[in-house]
């Protein structure tokens, strides 16, 4: 089985898997009860000054689920901890104290003057956590104070509120970032130029779930009222890694290291973060829906991936990375024709509709009179649909080819790659 | 009967009979209708669809389950067949729909259509919610003689395109097979009724009830008297085995005793053998033999004169048979009923070879099918005993079409035969307005 034991900022734990600053992490009791289950650290859920703030006694949690009731997506209206703060920081003590191999993280919202950080960050970090998060990402309550999200959003106050925390921090410090923005890189630039050992993304998307189909009221509500809540669970997955992939990329900020956060349901999902350069993830929405147990897949299928490949956790970190890039770089030369496997289609004729309906009409529906799903080369435009919808797992997949022309365009294939920026078409193109 | 002591009532306690003669297949609760309903793939011209004789949309109503569309979702239904309720239950869907289901190629399970069919009809008839509207009204009026599911998917579809109908019914119940003919377990709680209650609330179709054709009133009458003639006569005799002995007491035709069984309200007050055997191999067959099983007959044999794939009976019938206690013979044709005042035992010839079987008999139902009641109609055109019809199910007759078990080249199911009655009704329509335009 393949080692699993991590540094993270110098931080070590068991195993990459951290459960993030959330109801999970609220106290003592939830806490004890996942380093039982393996977990391999925490994101204490998030303290800030006394008097605690309140939280609603209604709905504070909503789903987005499948028909039989799986949870796609989780939205919640909770803010930070209501629990006094030494409460939090005595247990917290006392955790750290029983399970010295896990990693306790703080995470921290504090309003935007100094002298807060310097006055609570000290107090905080003598019960011995091992670093920092500061929350500057909640999209919900805390952001109309002027805090969380409202500080993420804006790449100077990242900054500032690093640097103080900085200052008043011995332990490494995270960034933990909001995904309410055009883009991640900014804010990742300001966190590092604070002074940030990390970042940590994504907290959760603004979002309303629903509407009441009786009342015609948005759903939840508090006595009527609602506001927006957080997204997340495993629908904002592929959100977090563009989020995750772009900090990864960038020249700028691709030497900070990333705590991933999205979505992280499986062990596959934790492959992703890790490839798209996560050097550990956390997690929340998975266990609020299923409990702390999932961490026993979470772990061993890591693990028994990694073997397969023969690959160690930190050589898997960012390996993907190199694949990602701008649409201005792909290879328009480049051609794919999707391929039915006649012996595994089940004649659903999804496949052909859609084409049909909304893409190139490249799929038949009947051949020789007889009900039977074929590519047609000569339309097919490789967009991948058909595969996309296919129920059937292998049944339609993608065909290069290298050879010959492609009876669409009638055009020879090439071996040359041709970029939007060399193509001609483009009136911008760059010419030699 | 009252000859053999062997037969009487009593057999199985009411509590027991309840029991024998509930559901046998309990509706979905939502939970499971919303699981189920996920397993759909929403298939393009889908093959359920193709296989359904009334060409119901199968995706697309249970696409409306999927998002809690019931009404739209049984407004799908029963556009295409107005008896969908009693379809849904009645229905060998697996030869016809879920036979069809690409999920079978996929993981050997088809979506379970005809329990989502009830699940998404059951509420309409619950509430009796009209979904159709009548088109305004044409003055036109048509007979339908027969009221069984041929003739009353006719007379709603004609209802629904604004003409009057008047069904005449030889029973005094309609229904025909649906309330007569049906196991009991297969569509409790009156069903039949139900669904005919909220198909004759579109108005405009008059009922007359135990009137029979050639008796009461004959096809040229009605043919002066209304505007178009639709024949749904069902199969009215019971075929003869041709045996000695077939007169005994004790000798039953099926189909007698299953409408008896049917209007039976307690069921434990009704005459059961103790030794029963059932002669056949189509549903009739599967019918009486598990029913007389459900009433507490101690040994129920049916025995065939062909092999398991000559029965008509699907293989999910001959299951349900086998599971309910019946033993299945196969090739033994029947010689001669013994007995003397009453019926003892019957004797087969086991086909292609010399051997013969013999099993004790206080009860022989007879199940080697029906017959249509020709007499007086002898001027259309038929084909063994069946009226020919073209694919509008005209007849040779001007004005007079023709649905259900009663023409030729038919599968005799339900489902075949509200389709026969809705293109009939579709095709009266039309020459009835060519004529008011022309």
């Amino acid at each position: 089985m393949a080692d699993l034991k991590t540094q993270f900022l110098g931080i070590s734990s068991p195993n990459p898997f951290w459960l993030a600053s959330a109801p999970p992490t609220d106290k003592a009791y939830n806490v004890n009860r996942a380093f039982e289950a393996g977990w391999g650290g925490v994101v204490w859920k998030t303290l800030g000054e006394d008097p605690p703030i309140v939280n609603v006694s209604g709905p504070r949690y909503s789903s987005l689920m499948s028909n039989d009731r799986r949870v796609i997506g989780f939205n919640n209206i909770e803010l930070i901890t209501d629990r006094p703060l030494q409460t939090n920081l005595d247990e917290i003590r006392q955790v750290k104290k029983d399970w010295p191999d896990r990693a306790v993280v703080a995470s921290v919202m504090l309003p935007m003057n100094e002298a807060s950080w310097a006055k609570y960050l000290p107090m905080i970090e003598d019960t011995g956590v091992d670093g920092f998060e500061l929350n500057f990402g909640c999209p919900h309550g805390m952001s109309e104070r002027g805090m969380g999200a409202a500080v993420g959003q804006v790449p100077e106050y990242i900054q500032m509120a690093t640097e103080w925390a900085k200052k008043a921090a011995s332990v490494p410090v995270i960034v933990k970032l909001t995904p309410n923005v055009a883009s991640s890189v900014p804010p990742a630039i300001a966190a590092m130029n604070g002074g940030a050992d990390a970042v940590s993304l994504i907290n959760t998307i603004n979002s309303i779930m629903r509407v009441d189909y009786d009342s015609l009221t948005m759903y939840p509500t508090t006595d009527g009222m609602g506001t927006h809540g957080g997204y997340c669970g495993e629908a904002v997955k592929p959100i977090a890694l563009n989020m995750v992939a772009e900090i990864a990329r960038n020249k700028e900020t691709r030497a900070l290291p990333i705590s991933g956060i999205g979505g992280i349901t499986n062990w596959r999902d934790a492959v992703d973060f890790f490839a798209l350069g996560a050097s550990n993830v956390q997690v929340c929405t998975a266990a609020m829906v299923y409990g702390f147990r999932i961490i026993e897949d979470l772990t061993d299928g890591l693990s028994s991936f990694l073997d397969d490949k023969q690959l160690a956790l930190s050589e898997l970190i960012g390996k993907a990375v190199p694949s990602v890039t701008d649409w201005q770089y792909l290879n328009l030369n480049y051609v794919e024709k999707a391929v039915i496997n006649q012996d595994l289609c089940i004649q659903c004729g999804r496949c052909h509709v859609v084409c049909e309906d909304t893409s190139h009409q490249a799929i038949t529906h009947t051949v020789d009179g007889v009900r039977r799903f074929e590519v047609i080369d000569a339309e097919c435009v490789g967009c991948n649909l058909c595969v996309s919808v296919c129920p059937v797992d292998s049944c339609i997949s993608m065909r290069r080819l290298t050879t010959g022309t492609d009876p669409r365009t009638g055009q020879p294939i090439s071996d040359e790659k041709l970029q939007w920026t060399a193509h001609p078409n483009n009136p911008m193109r760059k010419t030699d | 009967m009252a000859g053999n002591s062997k037969i009487r009532s009593g057999r199985l306690s009411k509590a027991e009979i309840d029991v024998n003669f509930s559901d046998l297949h309990p509706p979905l609760t939502r939970s499971e209708a919303l699981i189920e309903a996920d397993r759909c793939y929403f298939c393009y011209d889908a093959p359920c669809t193709t296989a359904c004789p009334t060409g119901i949309d199968i995706p697309v109503f249970i696409q409306k389950i999927r998002s809690d569309n019931l009404r739209g979702s049984a407004r799908t239904i029963l556009s295409e067949n107005i008896m969908g309720g009693m379809c849904a239950r009645v229905c060998p869907t697996e030869v016809l729909c879920e036979e069809a289901c690409v999920r079978n190629t996929h993981e050997e399970k088809p979506v379970e259509i005809g329990l989502l069919q009830r699940y998404a009809t059951d509420p309409v008839f619950e509430r009796n919610e009209q979904l159709f509207e009548r088109a305004p009204p044409s003055g036109r009026t048509v007979a339908v003689v027969g009221g069984g599911p041929a003739g009353l998917s006719c007379a709603h579809r004609l209802a629904v395109l604004g003409h009057d109908v008047v069904v005449f019914n030889r029973h005094s119940k309609l229904g025909g097979l649906n309330e007569y003919g049906i196991a009991a377990y297969k569509a409790i709680n009156d069903f039949a009724q139900t669904e005919i209650g909220y198909l004759l609330s579109i108005g405009g179709i008059e009922v007359r009830n135990n009137v029979t054709l050639g008796v009461d009133f004959n096809l040229d009458d009605l043919r002066k008297e209304y505007d178009a003639v639709f024949l749904g006569l069902g199969l009215a005799m019971s075929n003869k085995l041709g045996v000695e002995g077939e007169n005994l007491e004790g000798v039953i035709n099926a189909i007698d005793y299953i409408a008896k069984l049917r209007q039976t309200e307690d069921k434990s007050t009704l005459p059961v053998g103790h030794d029963v055997v059932v002669i056949g191999g189509g549903m009739t067959a599967i019918d009486i033999a598990v029913q007389s099983k459900r009433l507490g007959a101690e040994h129920v044999h049916m025995v065939y004169r062909r092999g398991p794939e000559q029965m008509s009976a699907s293989v999910f019938e001959q299951a349900l048979a086998q599971t309910s206690g019946v033993t299945l013979h196969h090739w033994a044709n029947p010689g001669r009923i013994l007995g003397d005042d009453y019926v003892t035992g019957v004797e087969f010839d086991i086909n292609g070879t010399d051997g013969g079987m013999h099993l004790d008999a206080d009860v022989v139902f007879i199940a080697i099918g029906q017959k249509m009641d020709a007499s007086g109609l002898n001027a259309l055109t038929m084909d063994s005993g069946r009226f020919v019809v073209d694919e509008d199910h005209r007849t040779s007759m001007d004005k007079v079409w023709a649905g259900g078990d009663c023409v030729a080249g038919g599968d005799d199911l339900t489902v075949s035969a509200v389709q026969h009655g809705k293109l009939a009704a579709i095709s009266i329509d039309r020459t009835l307005r060519k004529k008011n335009h022309g």
